[in-house]
């Protein structure tokens, strides 16, 4: 620890503020990253299968989603927070704090992963599925036991992705009132001027990104055949 | 077995509308290996989708073990679908999953308990002869394993129909030769009804008991194999049999005059066809014996076609006028289909 406070002298103060703002971006990262990784994958799913010569074939939906997706993706993320204060409000009561970013967290990366999602299982031969259909299988099945989990290589990569941009994004949330470490490092790495805790601020969330995609890369590596 | 009344398929609409498959009406018996045949684009695969409803025909009927397949519901139509398996020409084994594991995927619904699905399992694997293969992934297999895993899981849920699409395209000769075995192997032994479609002419040839010529989106052949390649009455039938031999390079001989086709007055150019029963005849040494017509064997096949020999001679006849006309009437009197190709 010494070592450290000797790198970074303002460590010492200011620990007890880090910590809290670790807190903040893992919970930011966990309940907005699990509750968009559910939507993106339904929205994916929801895109192939609605898609020309899909399982469920429905164009309507498909170019709603579609457009829908196009749409949100295309506004910066910071324009979009703000947009989405007054649905944050209407859902989770407040558009601020660590609350109230997950509506903007999960607007800005659902989207984002659906699409990336829907890339994946296009991947799936479509050999397997006219296959699994003359097996007599209907199309939840497909879904589940073809689509998903013939991906979950593919799925695993593309998390990973999204989940480098879901903490960039966080970052741009905290600097706007979330906290969190991006809050905590313009703070005081850029207001203050304190050089090494943007310095400590970068490694934590390298190591975050590390250990995230040692486990990705472990999944990936145990499910390729 | 399997009825097909009037099918017709049909893909978009207007001017980009693509007629797959005209009215094909086939009788497919139980027990039999009956074979489609067609080049690319025939509309082979989209008929054969056609029999368990992967492509819903746009007219006609699909009959199985007399059921309407086209007024079932979606459910009881899975439902029958299971009772017809189905081989792809590029296997499609899920890549996630073990040798066993692809096995035991269309057991999923099926109603046997969880000891007897794991003997079928190990009996299928048995059958098709990769028990020691049960743990591998498809992407350590050969093509021609993986073809056996595809019928080992075709065969899982014991239908009474087998499709091939292409089942045979991907691989080389030999490995070809030994699926085909264990097709007539799933055929004999546990008496499935095997419809496959082809564009190779040596699948037919070797395990098809009946077959039909497709083109264009028409079935414009059809009958036993030996029957229909014996005696074409399409071009391209004829053109498929020729895939198949090498008879037709006497017509290259002759186009580019080759001194083998050279033939002096009053001799004759002929080609003789014949099948089945008087292949094996000692024709040529008849025709010397009783009418002192030589005949100069420029050369010849024969082909076996499902058990029967079909086979084919191009020779030089010689001999007195008055001989060679009663020679040329013996050869018709025999059953010997003959063509004169000159003189």
């Amino acid at each position: 620890m010494s070592f450290l406070y000797n790198i970074a002298p303002h460590l010492q103060s200011l620990q007890g503020e880090l910590l809290k703002c670790m807190k903040q971006t893992f919970q930011m990262l966990f309940i907005s990253g699990t509750i968009a990784f559910f939507f993106g994958l339904i929205l994916g799913v929801l895109l192939i299968v609605t898609k020309k010569h899909g399982l469920m074939q429905n164009p309507i939906v498909y170019k709603f989603l579609d457009k829908a997706i196009d749409i949100i993706r295309s506004i910066p993320f910071i324009i979009l927070m703000v947009l989405l204060i007054p649905v944050s409000r209407a859902i989770v009561g407040t558009g601020s704090g660590v609350t109230g970013s997950y509506v903007a967290l999960i607007g800005g990366t659902v989207p984002f992963f659906a699409r990336q999602i829907e890339a994946v299982l296009s991947d799936v031969d479509y050999g397997l599925i006219e296959a699994s259909e003359a097996m007599g299988f209907g199309p939840w099945e497909i879904i589940f036991s073809v689509y998903l989990k013939e991906s979950i290589p593919g799925i695993t990569r593309v998390t990973m992705i999204t989940f480098v941009s879901l903490i960039g994004i966080t970052a741009i949330a905290g600097a706007i009132g979330a906290g969190g470490l991006g809050d905590f490092g313009i703070r005081y790495g850029h207001q203050m001027g304190y050089r090494d805790m943007i310095w400590i601020t970068v490694a934590i969330i390298l190591l975050i990104i590390t250990v995230f995609q040692g486990i990705g890369n472990i999944i990936i590596r145990k499910t390729t055949h | 077995m399997i009825q097909l009344e009037k099918v017709s398929k049909t893909f978009g609409a207007g001017a980009g509308e693509i007629h797959a498959v005209k009215d094909v009406s086939l009788n497919i018996d139980a027990g039999e290996i009956f074979g489609i045949i067609g080049f690319s684009g025939a509309g082979k695969s989209t008929l054969v989708r056609c029999i368990n409803l992967l492509e819903r025909p746009t007219a006609g009927k699909v009959l199985i073990d007399g059921v309407d397949l086209m007024g079932l519901p979606e459910a009881q139509l899975r439902e029958e679908r299971r009772k017809i398996g189905m081989i792809f020409q590029h296997f499609n084994l899920l890549r996630s999953r073990t040798v066993y594991q692809n096995i035991a995927f269309p057991l999923r619904k099926s109603k046997l308990s969880k000891t007897e699905k794991h003997e079928k399992i190990l009996s299928l694997l048995e059958l098709v002869g990769l028990s020691d293969k049960t743990d591998a992934y498809p992407s350590q297999l050969s093509g021609g394993q993986k073809q056996r895993v595809a019928i080992a899981r075709a065969l899982a849920n014991d239908p009474k129909v087998l499709l091939c699409d292409e089942a045979t395209s991907a691989l080389d000769p030999q490995t070809t030769k030994s699926i085909l075995n264990l097709l007539k192997k799933v055929n004999n032994e546990l008496g499935i009804t095997i419809v496959l479609i082809t564009h190779e002419m040596a699948v037919v040839k070797d395990i098809c008991d009946r077959v039909a010529i497709m083109e264009l989106g028409y079935v414009v052949e059809e009958g036993e194999t030996a029957d229909v390649f014996s005696h074409p009455k399409e071009k391209l039938t004829r053109d498929f049999m020729d895939t198949a031999s090498n008879i037709n390079k006497i017509y290259e001989l002759l186009e580019e005059k080759h001194e083998l086709t050279q033939i002096k007055n009053g001799e004759k150019l002929v080609l003789l066809t014949y099948s089945g029963g008087n292949a094996g005849e000692p024709l040529i040494s008849y025709l010397a014996q009783k009418y002192q017509v030589q005949a100069n064997i420029i050369f010849g096949n024969v082909d076996i076609l499902k058990d029967k020999p079909i086979g084919k001679l191009v020779v030089i006849l010689s001999g007195e006028a008055e001989n060679m006309e009663k020679a040329l009437q013996y050869i018709q009197a025999r059953n010997v289909e003959m063509e004169v190709i000159r003189g």
